[in-house]
């Protein structure tokens, strides 16, 4: 016999241990888990940031906004309180802009309910003059009291609201949306971690009297822990790629459902491209997930041997 | 051998038990030294199995000290033991070669794990399967192999990092007697390279086999002396048992 190489103490890794565990490959339904998880937590994000974003530029367009509805149904002298109330805001400093909508944009936006505008005011239904006014800085309740109290002399038909109230609701109702999102993600985040534990506990619990020969012989826990980290880091990266694709396919299909619905507020939804950054990061984040929690379970149940 | 402090292996009134059961093995003291080759004999069940395993690191004792290699094993940490255990070559009861990996695979694991590279580990493993005689199987699974020629893979395992102590748990178990005798002149050669080795056998038949070895009997848990391998410095006597 010839003496062998001598070799080295304490190595850090295995020269070659793809082989090493039979299953440690934590093969079967693993990947398609982690595949479900990562496209449900992808739409889920594409979902949460679309509404951050309709929220986004809601609150953008109707920042400032306030609406004066000249409610008065003699029509020239609702013409003459409008035309009064544009020539109030517009001499004011701290407006922006002043718009008064035309007839026919208000003839279009009234449409669906009343049909033809000018039948439905002939037929006795009062049809009020708006004018848009857009303020420099916010709208606070303050400012809103004061041109009231204002206005009021110039044009007492007059009334002024604020955007943003009109659509408080749907913004809380977005924030609530958002939140569920969120959560979602959080509990996709834990349910993946767990089944990753459970099929790092069964892998090493079938590799048990390798893994107790590999000791024996003087391998490390970190040693043993890296083949399971590569092993459940492959099958993750697998199940991420097939996740990634399943869920960018949902979002391209309802991005086109919704983008076909041609409401203003929902074309504020569109993603840009941190959002998809952030969405292509869904799978890496996964990959780190999964390969810390087997190597934690990996760890935690090697130090329970000697 | 100069005095204790050159052994390798120290005993102190070690005792062992399994949960709450009684002592399995009580007040073991002995010293291994470099280059001797030591059975370790006893009916079945007298504790050469639970003896082995505190020697290649499988269990803790329940009280008395155990230094191995200068090392205080009992308040090592346990990131520390694996080093100590590559210093080890274990010849396990039932083999334990790794079911699916080829005999080639088999013995090169301690390699392996030492962090040898495939290319460089290649010729020590095909030496020491030609040395064991195994060096026509190196591609079959363990499932393939007969009892004899597993035995023969698990010993290269042991022996491919040339081990400072090499602890074989009844090598010879399932072997007939001609194989026995082989593996015996194995574990001789090995001895002769400066490799202690420590032999658990119930088969007093086999003593006499290796005229220079020292014998550590095992009863009922507690260890004799009938060659005086337990005494410092141990005695070399013919084994006449």
């Amino acid at each position: 016999m010839s003496a062998p190489s001598p070799i080295r103490r304490g190595a850090p890794r295995f020269g070659d241990s793809a082989r090493l565990l039979q299953q440690a490959r934590i093969a079967g339904p693993m990947p398609w888990v982690i595949a479900i998880m990562i496209a449900l937590t992808v739409m889920a994000a594409a979902g949460g940031l679309a509404l951050s974003n309709i929220a986004d530029n809601a609150r953008d367009e109707i920042a400032g906004g306030i609406t004066v509805q000249i409610v008065e149904a003699a029509p020239l002298e609702r013409n003459r309180q409008a035309e009064r109330a544009v020539s109030y805001f517009s001499n004011r400093e701290d407006v922006a802009s002043v718009r008064r909508v035309t007839d026919e944009e208000l003839a279009e936006l009234l449409a669906p309910w009343l049909g033809d505008v000018d039948q439905a005011e002939e037929d006795g239904v009062p049809i009020p003059a708006l004018v848009d006014v857009r303020l420099s800085g916010p709208v606070t309740a303050a400012r809103l009291r004061q041109m009231r109290g204002e206005l009021s002399a110039e044009a007492p038909a007059a009334r002024i609201d604020a955007q943003a109230s009109w659509l408080g609701p749907v913004f809380d109702a977005v924030r609530s949306l958002q939140f569920l999102a969120l959560g979602l993600i959080v509990l996709l985040a834990l349910t993946s971690a767990a089944a990753v534990w459970l099929a790092a506990r069964s892998a090493l619990g079938s590799n048990r009297d390798t893994i107790e020969v590999i000791h024996h012989l003087g391998g490390t826990d970190r040693q043993i822990a890296n083949i399971f980290s590569r092993s459940i880091g492959s099958d993750a990266a697998l199940g991420g790629a097939a996740g990634l694709l399943l869920g960018l396919a949902a979002i391209f299909v309802l991005g086109q459902q919704f983008a076909g619905l041609g409401s203003g507020l929902v074309a504020g939804g569109g993603l840009g491209l941190l959002d998809w950054v952030a969405i292509g990061a869904i799978p890496v984040i996964g990959i780190i997930l999964a390969v810390i929690t087997a190597r934690f379970t990996v760890i935690a149940a090697l130090r329970r041997m000697l | 051998m100069s005095g204790p402090e050159s052994s390798i292996v120290q005993f102190a009134n070690v005792g062992l038990r399994y949960g709450t059961d009684r002592e399995v093995l009580s007040d073991i003291s002995f010293t291994l030294y470099p280059g001797c080759f030591y059975f370790l004999t006893g009916a079945s069940g007298a504790g050469k199995t639970s003896l082995l395993k505190l020697l290649y690191l499988a269990q803790r004792p329940s009280r008395g000290m155990i230094s191995m290699f200068g090392e205080d094993v009992i308040t090592l940490p346990r990131a520390a033991l694996p080093n100590v255990r590559r210093r080890v070559g274990v010849v396990f009861q039932d083999f334990r070669l790794v079911p699916h990996l080829t005999t080639f695979d088999n013995v090169a694991l301690p390699l392996r794990i030492a962090g040898m590279s495939d290319e460089r580990l290649k010729k020590p493993v095909t030496d020491v399967l030609e040395w064991v005689g195994l060096g026509h199987r190196s591609d079959a699974r363990p499932a393939t192999l007969s009892g004899g020629e597993q035995q023969r893979a698990a010993i290269a395992r042991a022996v491919i990092t040339r081990p400072a102590m090499l602890v074989a748990d009844e090598p010879t178990g399932n072997v007939d007697p001609e194989m026995a005798v082989k593996l015996l002149r194995l574990f001789e050669a090995l001895n002769r390279l400066g490799t202690t080795v420590v032999v658990a056998t119930h088969d007093v038949h086999l003593l006499r086999k290796v005229p220079d070895s020292l014998i550590m009997r095992l009863k009922k848990g507690t260890l004799s002396d009938p060659t005086g391998a337990l005494r410092y410095p141990p005695r070399r006597e013919q084994t006449g048992v």
